[in-house]
């Protein structure tokens, strides 16, 4: 028994018998270790700079011993050299590994505590943008006593260190937004409260003017929820597939939309096989076109292939664009083309709403005003296009702006930024102030309209930061690895 | 013995869940806490082992006994609970004490003014009535009395939905008092004696030993309540004169403060007032707006063996008059607020006529009520009427209104000032912070209002008595009940006007409604020991017949036929095809009695029963939006504070933060954040140094081990070799 437990330590025992190696760490006194990190990103192209950014109480000392200012600096110099930085003062220099080797030239930007972001000592070396260059600035400074930063973690010492606080880390016209939205919900409560307590003495409530508050409230909720719609395509884009029968000009529109000749263009039906895509922007938003195959049942393996991916990409896409020819007007291959659509698309519940347009109206004198949709279908929009001279490209993207609901913010100037949390609390603010003017118009007594209304208040307080919740901490807690 | 601050108190949760039969309030599982408050200091726990071994050595008797009293020295009376205050707080606390089997003491100045009602002859109304329900759940004795001695009842908020239904009863106040001094003298193991309190005596560790008298009388018990109300230190003022006085009539208590704050505590001074009484033989109510009571009476208590209906009496609207507002605008200097020669608070709530003209100014009139004070007195209460102006003045002021304009006047209006001690010294058992044992109730903790004061009595009562038997001290959260929430409000938000219930006071009070006080509280008070066997069936037989009516409903389906018709015709919502009668209850407009009137009700259900039903069936969804928004706040709210923090220390909360937090020492994080001057920044930066202090620990702990493991590790490699 007393063996099999010495056995069982004997490993440890082994490896830590020299009290002096393995005690000189103490967990504890981590959270002050100085950290460095790469904040630029990588895994993309290459910007033209990179950053490794060093925070704590030794950064000018790790700094110190690996990087030297001015011009070829050798090591005679820089051993008995201590650099004394001097905050917010750039510097020029090259960083040396520990072989005194040169592993880059950087611009060294020193910001003293408290004056910097974590409110500790940091120091950012601006490098060439090579990612290898970065790995091997940051690995010299971890070979020099810097701690790899856990992801978060200059944030989250800037927020221990008193540097943030979650309302001010929003910015102003949001945020004035909220908190006037927030202080118009706690108005109304207070009104309705004070006839609950206050029964005798109270006027009665102007029921009128309170929907109408709701309601100017709701309509300000949801510009806000368009913004922060706009947002998220100016992050992720939208993608739109260009479907249609075989030789209907498909590649010709996307090649007059992107102005290139990125498709091969024939008369002869079937000459795009496969999905080619081209990036454009429309009015600031990237917009992935999918040209695809045309479909039409065909024998061709590769064709068949193609065919089969055009649906695919039709099925992943925002929007639809459903290209016809004016000059065969609507066929029935069309109505067979659209409803297998229609089929899959509901089959995978994607509601991607579908643009018609009828190319080709420069075959067709007044095409545009000869056209009648036979097809049966509703379409959300119908527009004339000429891909050859690029006539109509500009009447499709105003389509697309109002179908994604954007034609309402002004161009060029958008408000605020709006994160998913955000988005989040506004969603719960729409639903809240939904719910209260269906409680009035069910006529439910006057201490119901109180719940809704406290939950939107919540809502927008989540947002402010008034009212931090559970879920907000977590996520601090658990992204940041407070503690550590 | 050293001596132990008191602030080294910790909290530790007990393990003890109250037997909550009723599924559909389980949630509210979570909202009882129970905490130990007991000193965690090392000397003291074992002090405290010590003296819980002793006790438990003498058999399972409960409370110290007749033995212990026997060997006192002739002078000394010994109890378990010495109740200071026969108020409505101090009659609850003791009531409660002595059925729980304290051995009580009940002090007070005049036994001939128990339960006496100084201001409004009513109970309940917006809130109050909540208290009250919720005191009578936990078996309390406040609904009993109003229901036996009510003059009139009605429901006001009755359109405004079942979170603020309020029930006030108009009582009559000599009977109320002879009622609750009924109760008192009946109650065993309660003593009831004359005497003014002047001092408190310590043991040595900060803990309470008893009380000494004017007179000089030591009594001696490990928990005192005090429950002085207006009078410690009280003086009554008329226009310019005052005379130290609790109430009209009677004197002020003396000595009491200056004892307490030689002892640390900080009092402060309130005040308030009450309107004078006219005779009803010489008003004319022929031009005034009669109020009746409803013709169905409701109850506070829900023991059923209360509910005994009387023939009820009427009050009377009148108004204030253009020449009312003109008498007041021209003697204004003449009242103490005006005048400037009373600087304690008054309440905002229960404003004085020349407050309410002053700051209303565009209001033209003011509602006036005249409420009988008793059945064969003619005394009338002039509601809403309370002065501050000279005697001389308030009978021409009286005569402004009509009705009253040949009236006589039996007492003046006066106001009252008093000591109070801000409750923030009282943690939420209401047991004082600094002095173990000794506990504050009612309104020398700032409140006003008879039911705000039993409130804090029951609690107070029961917890001296849990606190004699070594038993863990009750605390009631806020989202538990109304009473949690006036507890909380008190001992955190440092409180410096008189403090009154209001409905908005409470986050979630759909959820703390009056009807189901009984399925939040009554457990509980079976688990106390207040609720006796009967009541406990009463109860139980109770929620069975609510949950088996509600599955009927559920279950039995109607098609057409005339309910079908009627109900489609008053909620203007067509009733298609077969629909439950649940579903029918939904509907706007339609109340169980819809169902009654079709012969589709159940005849075996009490009106209170018929409301619980259809409360649950008709707002379900509002009731579980609420219940959600409860529990996502609840979770973090109850997040225990250590009460060693160093809040000076901690430089990412602002200053004023660090010195409030430091002064209230909240109990929860729920707490930390209702405390005045403490931001939403402040709280999560708060949470942010405790989860990092907790990790600092578990990593200390950890490394500890692990340094523990190596040790012996190499004590093993050291000894196998020779061995």
């Amino acid at each position: 028994m007393k063996f099999a437990s010495f056995s069982a330590t004997e490993r440890t025992v082994v490896l830590n018998n020299d009290a002096r190696v393995t005690l000189n760490s103490d967990p504890v006194a981590d959270s002050s270790a100085t950290i460095a990190a790469i904040v630029t990103s990588i895994g993309g192209p290459p910007g033209a700079v990179g950053i490794v950014r060093l925070s704590g109480p030794t950064a000018v000392t790790i700094v110190s011993k690996v990087f030297s200012p001015g011009l070829k600096n050798k090591k005679k110099n820089r051993d008995s050299y201590s650099w004394k930085p001097t905050s917010h003062f750039v510097e020029y220099g090259l960083v040396f590994d520990s072989d005194d080797n040169v592993v880059d030239e950087v611009l060294a930007v020193p910001m003293l505590a408290p004056r910097s972001y974590t409110r500790e000592d940091v120091v950012e070396l601006q490098c060439h943008g090579s990612e290898v260059c970065l790995q091997r600035v940051l690995r010299v400074c971890l070979e020099a006593g810097a701690r790899l930063a856990e992801p978060g973690e200059f944030t989250l010492r800037a927020f221990l260190n008193g540097r943030l606080d979650l309302s001010q880390a929003e910015n102003g016209g949001f945020s004035s937004l909220v908190r006037s939205l927030r202080i118009q919900c706690i108005e109304l409560l207070t009104e309705i409260e004070a006839r609950l307590d206050f029964d005798d003495e109270m006027p009665p409530l102007d029921v009128d003017l309170a929907m109408d508050k709701i309601r100017a409230m709701s309509d300000h909720v949801k510009d806000a929820l368009e913004t922060a719609n706009y947002d998220k395509l100016l992050q992720s884009g939208l993608q739109i597939a260009i479907i249609g029968r075989p030789n209907v000009g498909k590649s010709s529109l996307l090649n007059a939309w992107s102005k290139s000749e990125r498709a091969i263009v024939t008369n002869v039906a079937g000459t795009t096989r496969d999905i080619l895509e081209a990036d454009i922007t429309v009015h600031g938003i990237p917009v992935t076109l999918l040209d695809t195959a045309g479909i039409r049942e065909t024998e061709d393996i590769v064709e068949k292939i193609g065919v089969e991916r055009s649906r695919a990409a039709a099925m992943g896409a925002d929007l639809i664009i459903m290209a016809v020819s004016a000059l065969e007007g609507w066929t029935l291959e069309d109505t067979e083309l659209l409803d297998r659509i229609n089929c899959n698309k509901s089959a995978y519940e994607s509601s991607s709403p579908v643009i018609l347009v009828i190319n080709k109206i420069d075959c067709v004198p007044n095409a545009s005003s000869k056209w009648v949709n036979n097809s049966g279908y509703t379409f959300v929009k119908c527009i004339f296009t000429c891909a050859v001279t690029g006539q109509g490209i500009q009447d499709l993207e105003t389509a697309i702006l109002e179908i994604i609901g954007l034609d309402r913010i002004p161009r060029g100037g958008r408000k605020w930024a709006v994160n998913q949390r955000h988005c989040e609390q506004l969603l719960r603010t729409k639903d809240a102030l939904l719910r209260l003017m269906s409680t009035i118009d069910d006529e439910m007594p006057l201490d119901f309209w109180t719940i809704d209304l406290r939950d939107a208040a919540m809502a927008l307080g989540q947002i402010s930061g008034e009212d931090i919740s559970e879920e907000v901490l977590s996520s601090i807690f658990s992204k940041f690895c407070i503690g550590k | 013995m050293p001596t132990i601050p008191a602030q080294l108190n910790c909290f530790t949760r007990l393990i003890a869940s109250p037997p909550y039969r009723s599924s559909q309030f389980k949630t509210f599982r979570n909202c009882f806490r129970y905490f130990v408050n007991r000193p965690c200091s090392h000397h003291l726990l074992q002090h405290r082992r010590q003296l819980l071994c002793r006790r438990h050595s003498s058999f399972y008797r409960r409370f110290c006994v007749s033995s212990i009293h026997n060997s006192t020295p002739a002078g000394e009376e010994r109890y378990d609970v010495i109740v200071v205050g026969g108020g409505h707080a101090g009659c609850e606390a003791a009531i409660a004490s002595a059925q729980l089997g304290a051995k009580t003491l009940l002090l007070t100045l005049n036994i001939d003014r128990i339960a006496w009602q100084p201001c409004n002859p009513a109970v309940g109304g917006p809130a109050k009535s909540q208290l009250v329900h919720e005191v009578d759940a936990l078996g309390g004795v406040i609904g009993k009395i109003a229901d036996r001695c009510y003059l009139q009842k009605r429901i006001l908020n009755i359109s405004r939905g079942p979170a603020v239904w309020a029930l006030r009863a108009q009582t009559d106040k000599r009977e109320y008092a002879t009622e609750m001094r009924k109760i008192v003298e009946s109650t065993p193991n309660l003593s009831i004696r004359e005497a003014m309190v002047t001092d408190i005596l310590l043991g040595n560790n900060d803990n309470i030993k008893g009380v000494r008298t004017f007179f000089g009388m030591d009594f001696f018990a490990p928990s005192v309540v005090l429950t002085t109300g207006t009078f410690m230190s009280g003086k009554i003022w008329v226009g310019r004169t005052s005379m130290p006085a609790g109430r009209a009539g009677e004197s002020a208590s003396h000595g009491l403060t200056e004892n307490l704050q030689r002892l640390g505590f900080e009092t402060d001074r309130l005040k308030t007032g009450t309107p004078a009484r006219v005779d009803q033989r010489s008003v004319d109510f022929s031009g005034l707006e009669p109020q009746h009571g409803d013709d169905e009476v409701s109850w506070f208590s829900f023991d059923p063996d209360f509910h005994i209906q009387r023939e009820q009496l009427c009050c009377y609207l009148t108004r204030t008059t253009k020449s009312t507002h003109q008498l007041i605008k021209d003697n204004l200097h003449e009242t103490p607020t005006y005048g400037g020669w009373v600087e304690a608070k008054g309440p905002r709530y229960c404003p004085s006529i020349e407050d309410k003209v002053v700051r209303f100014k565009d209001k033209e009139s003011h509602q006036i009520f005249l409420e009988p004070e008793g059945r064969d007195v003619p005394e009338l209460y002039v509601q809403g009427f309370s002065t501050g102006l000279p005697e001389r003045l308030q009978l021409p002021l009286l005569r402004t209104l009509p009705g009253l304009e040949n009236c006589s006047m039996l007492r003046p209006a006066y106001a009252v000032e008093y000591d109070f001690l801000p409750a923030y010294q009282c943690s939420r058992s209401l047991m004082t912070k600094k002095i173990e044992g000794l506990f504050f109730s009612g309104q020398l903790n700032g409140t006003t209002g008879y039911e705000e004061a039993a409130s804090q009595g029951i609690i107070s009562g029961i917890n001296a008595a849990r606190h004699s038997d070594g038993k863990p001290l009750v605390v009631l959260e806020r989202e538990s009940s109304y009473i949690g929430t006036l507890i909380d409000d008190l001992v955190t938000k440092d409180l410096r006007e008189p403090y009154r219930m209001l409905t908005s006071r409470s986050e979630h009070r759909l959820l703390l409604r009056s009807d189901n006080a009984d399925s939040r509280l009554t457990p509980l008070g079976r688990e106390i020991g207040l609720i006796d066997d009967r009541r406990w069936k009463l109860y139980q037989d109770k929620q069975a017949r609510i949950s088996e009516e509600k599955k009927r409903l559920k279950t039995v389906k109607i098609t057409g036929g005339d309910l079908s018709a009627d109900v489609t015709e008053l909620s203007g919502q067509p009733v298609k095809g077969s629909s439950t009668l649940e579903n029918l209850l939904k509907k706007p407009h339609i109340h169980y009695k819809v169902l009654d009137k079709h012969g589709f009700g159940n005849e075996h259900l009490s009106k209170m029963e018929k409301d619980c039903v259809e409360i649950d069936i008709k707002y379900e969804g509002f009731i579980n939006r609420q219940k959600s928004q409860l529990l996502q706040m609840v979770h973090r709210q109850h997040i225990p504070l250590p009460q060693d923090l160093n809040y000076h220390d901690m430089t990412t909360l602002c200053i004023e933060a660090r010195e409030k937090l430091s002064k209230v020492r909240p109990q929860t994080i729920g707490q930390a954040s209702r405390v005045g001057g403490v931001s939403p920044a402040d709280i999560t930066a708060l949470l942010i140094i405790l989860e990092t202090d907790r990790r600092k620990v578990q990593q200390q702990k950890r490394h500890q081990i692990v340094e523990q493991i190596k040790r012996d590790a190499d004590q093993n490699v050291s000894k196998v070799p020779s061995s």
